[in-house]
């Protein structure tokens, strides 16, 4: 795979000049906080770091970012670059070690795995980000009608998510995958409905939060109709939580769809995942450790990244709210 | 004290707004609720200010969130313009809503803090489709020299960035958007430094005159509300104990509970001792989950007896537009206390040479006036035929 490190330098000259000036009014300043992971990839300046520190949320943030930046790019760019066909079988010896040729080298079926895990990153972050996209999407706007409305409905709702929280996720998910057959959609599919319960409960719990604060009553009082103050006052506060939390949503529904994938009901091979590709090296791992290796320190490598990010960004906005 | 009745309303005036019977109850686990307000009445006449006092918890500011149905109430009616509240639908409600607007405690908590503060004032004409985007501008940048705020420095700025007496401006300006008649404000200045206060509390008297307000003021501050209010009604433990003029409350306060706030005023002179030993307000507010039988006063009145546990006093007019809720309210005796807490009030208001005058007017001037109070008291006490105990202690012997 390519090396981030030479990367770098040039996608981040230009942006971080751009933000520099709200980075330095931060002591009373209000710093409009993009939240699209590869937007913040590109502030990764040396020249920022400072800037960035003390914006608060570290150099570890950056640097996952940067990572994060690095895998959605190869991903997104792996039919235009220079790699090999990731199922054609032989393009090199079979086991093949690092080398010049292939920069990981190949399995045993003499694929590259270098092509292998960059269209493999593909099946983690479509299903990734596409299931909690649309998790958000469905419980956020429950969540946030339940949390705003109280009463009825939520009780309804709380107790529905609940049910949901209570099956055991990778059963269900099983039984989802199974049923309707392994493919890419279903797949997305059955984590998304894992993910709704437990972001339901979560934007409700915030969004109660900031229906009791005063500018919620004052819009109100102002005759505001009640999607307006949900959508005006309630969820622009919402949304960084929900966000920074959903991060590391993504996170999780990597690695469920890692776990499906290694069980064989995800992506049918020889289409390459991350899953499937630690599933097919376990057979030789004692001769060809490296095959195992590569497409598990990615998946390890990023959802640490989206962890950390999630993370940072949660006690960042956490912080900030208490502050005001 | 516990204040239920309706003496204290006007029958023959035609009030904008009108409270009758006020109950605001929340469920507190299985098979209780606190009882926050419990059937409270007021009115409040065009132009007028009244200023609801009580100390914390008390249920004040429940009250004027009960009046613009945020939540609504339990029970009672909330007559605004003639239109019961409690009975308008949603939408009917949502219409009325521009006419009643509320000024919060906490300033920044008040504002949205995503948004620029331009559009928060812009807000409340864009929620009602008045005027093009030109128009709002010009509107909104009345509105915010009205309040003495900078409109172009302003502009673009989010509500973190001001200080909370900019912030409370910027709510003042937002709920005058709208022209409302009527302006709730919920311990306004509570949260700002002193200084700020009273341009704050200046500022809202302009708006009040310029604008033709009428007032309901919460606070906990006694100064501040003599200040402001025409009329003040205190509260405690979820109902009304005094009535009054704001004048007639601090020269003359009939309820134990009012005269104890008085007496707690600090007076900003070393020679007077501070009141500290002899106040006669001890202990903690009751829990309004289980408020105290009879009068709710009752178990920190120094003047409680039998009677008061029994029986919830009902509120009466003790003097002209003097109206109290208790059976052995403060008379003579107590006069000459409350005298000299209306001349400490003064003072601290004044300044200390001004103190020293009221200490002794208290003493000089003071017994014309307090002659016709305790005439006034005796014929009162005849009227309702309650004795008041001269072993009483006197509890606020100043």
């Amino acid at each position: 795979m390519h090396d981030p490190a030479p990367e770098r330098p040039a996608g981040i000259a230009g942006p971080s000049d751009a933000l520099a000036p709200s980075a330095t009014m931060v002591g009373g300043g209000s710093p409009s906080v993009e939240l699209e992971p590869e937007l913040l990839g590109s502030e990764l300046a040396p020249d920022a770091e400072f800037e960035t520190a003390r914006r608060g949320l570290g150099f570890g943030f950056w640097l996952s970012v940067g990572w994060l930046t690095v895998i959605v790019l190869l991903a997104v760019l792996a039919d235009i670059l220079p790699l090999e066909d990731p199922n054609a079988t032989f393009v090199g010896a079979p086991g093949l070690g690092p080398g010049l040729h292939h920069l990981l080298g190949t399995d045993e079926l003499g694929r590259d795995l270098l092509s292998r895990v960059i269209f493999g990153s593909r099946v983690s972050l479509i299903v990734g980000f596409t299931s909690i996209a649309v998790g958000m999407l469905i419980g956020g706007s429950i969540g946030l009608a339940a949390g705003y409305f109280r009463g009825k409905i939520d009780a309804i709702v709380t107790g529905l998510a609940n049910i949901l929280l209570a099956f055991p996720a990778l059963v269900l998910a099983l039984a989802i995958v199974t049923f309707m057959g392994p493919s890419l959609f279903h797949v997305t599919l059955a984590i998304s409905i894992l993910a709704i319960g437990p972001l339901t409960l979560l934007v409700r719990g915030s969004t109660i939060v900031f229906s009791q604060r005063e500018f919620v009553v004052a819009a109100r009082l102002l005759g505001a109709k009640s999607w307006r103050v949900v959508y005006r006052e309630i969820l622009a506060n919402v949304l960084p939580g929900a966000m920074s939390l959903g991060l590391i949503a993504v996170a999780v529904a990597i690695v469920a769809e890692g776990a499906l994938s290694f069980l064989g009901v995800s992506v049918r091979t020889p289409t390459a995942s991350w899953g499937n590709m630690i599933a097919e090296g376990r057979i030789v791992m004692v001769q060809h450790p490296l095959i195992t290796l590569w497409p598990a320190a990615l998946m390890f490598l990023t959802v640490l990244a989206l962890n950390f990010a999630g993370d940072r960004l949660r006690a960042y906005f956490d912080v900030r709210e208490g502050a005001l | 004290m516990a204040g239920s009745g309706t003496a204290h309303l006007r029958d023959g005036a035609d009030p904008l707004l009108r409270v009758e019977h006020l109950v605001v109850e929340f469920p507190a686990g299985v098979g209780r609720k606190v009882h926050a307000v419990s059937d409270v009445s007021f009115d409040v006449v065009e132009g007028e200010t009244l200023g609801l006092v009580g100390e914390s918890g008390c249920g004040k500011s429940t009250t004027g969130r009960a009046v613009v149905q945020i939540p609504r109430p339990t029970s009672g009616s909330v007559v605004f313009d003639g239109r019961d509240l409690t009975k308008l639908h949603h939408e009917e409600l949502r219409r009325i809503r521009p006419q009643i607007q509320m000024i919060f405690q906490d300033p920044i908590s008040s504002l949205n803090p995503r948004r620029r503060v331009t559009d928060i004032v812009a807000e409340p004409l864009v929620v009602w489709g008045r005027g093009k985007s030109a128009e709002r501008e010009v509107k909104v940048r009345e509105a915010f020299e009205a309040v003495g705020l900078d409109y172009d420095s302003a502009s673009g700025r989010r509500p973190h960035q001001f200080s909370g007496g900019q912030c409370q401006r910027i709510s003042i300006a937002r709920a005058l958007m709208l022209d409302p008649k009527l302006l709730i404000c919920d311990e306004p200045v509570s949260a700002l430094d002193v200084s700020v206060q009273a341009q704050i509390l200046n500022l809202l008297e302009d708006m009040k005159e310029r604008y033709g307000l009428t007032m309901v003021f919460i606070a906990h501050d006694l100064a501040v509300v003599k200040n402001v209010s025409d009329r003040i009604a205190v509260m405690y433990l979820g109902k009304i104990c005094e009535v009054a003029s704001a004048d007639d409350l601090y020269r003359s306060p009939r309820h134990p509970y009012t005269n104890a706030l008085l007496q707690s005023i600090p007076v900003p002179d070393p020679e007077v001792p501070p009141a500290g030993e002899n106040l006669a307000l001890s202990g903690e507010l009751p829990s309004p989950i289980d408020p105290p039988s009879g009068c709710r006063f009752r178990t920190r009145c120094p003047r409680a007896q039998a009677r008061c546990a029994e029986e919830e006093p009902i509120i009466r007019e003790i003097d002209p537009t003097h109206f109290v809720a208790c059976h052995f309210p403060v008379m003579e005796e107590a006069g000459e206390g409350a005298g000299s807490a209306g001349g400490r009030l003064f003072g601290a208001q004044a300044g200390s040479s001004a103190a020293d005058e009221g200490s002794a007017g208290a003493a000089s001037d003071g017994p014309a006036s307090e002659g016709a109070a305790s005439a006034e008291a005796a014929s009162a006490e005849g009227d309702s035929g309650v004795a008041v105990d001269p072993a009483a202690p006197p509890y606020s012997a100043a």
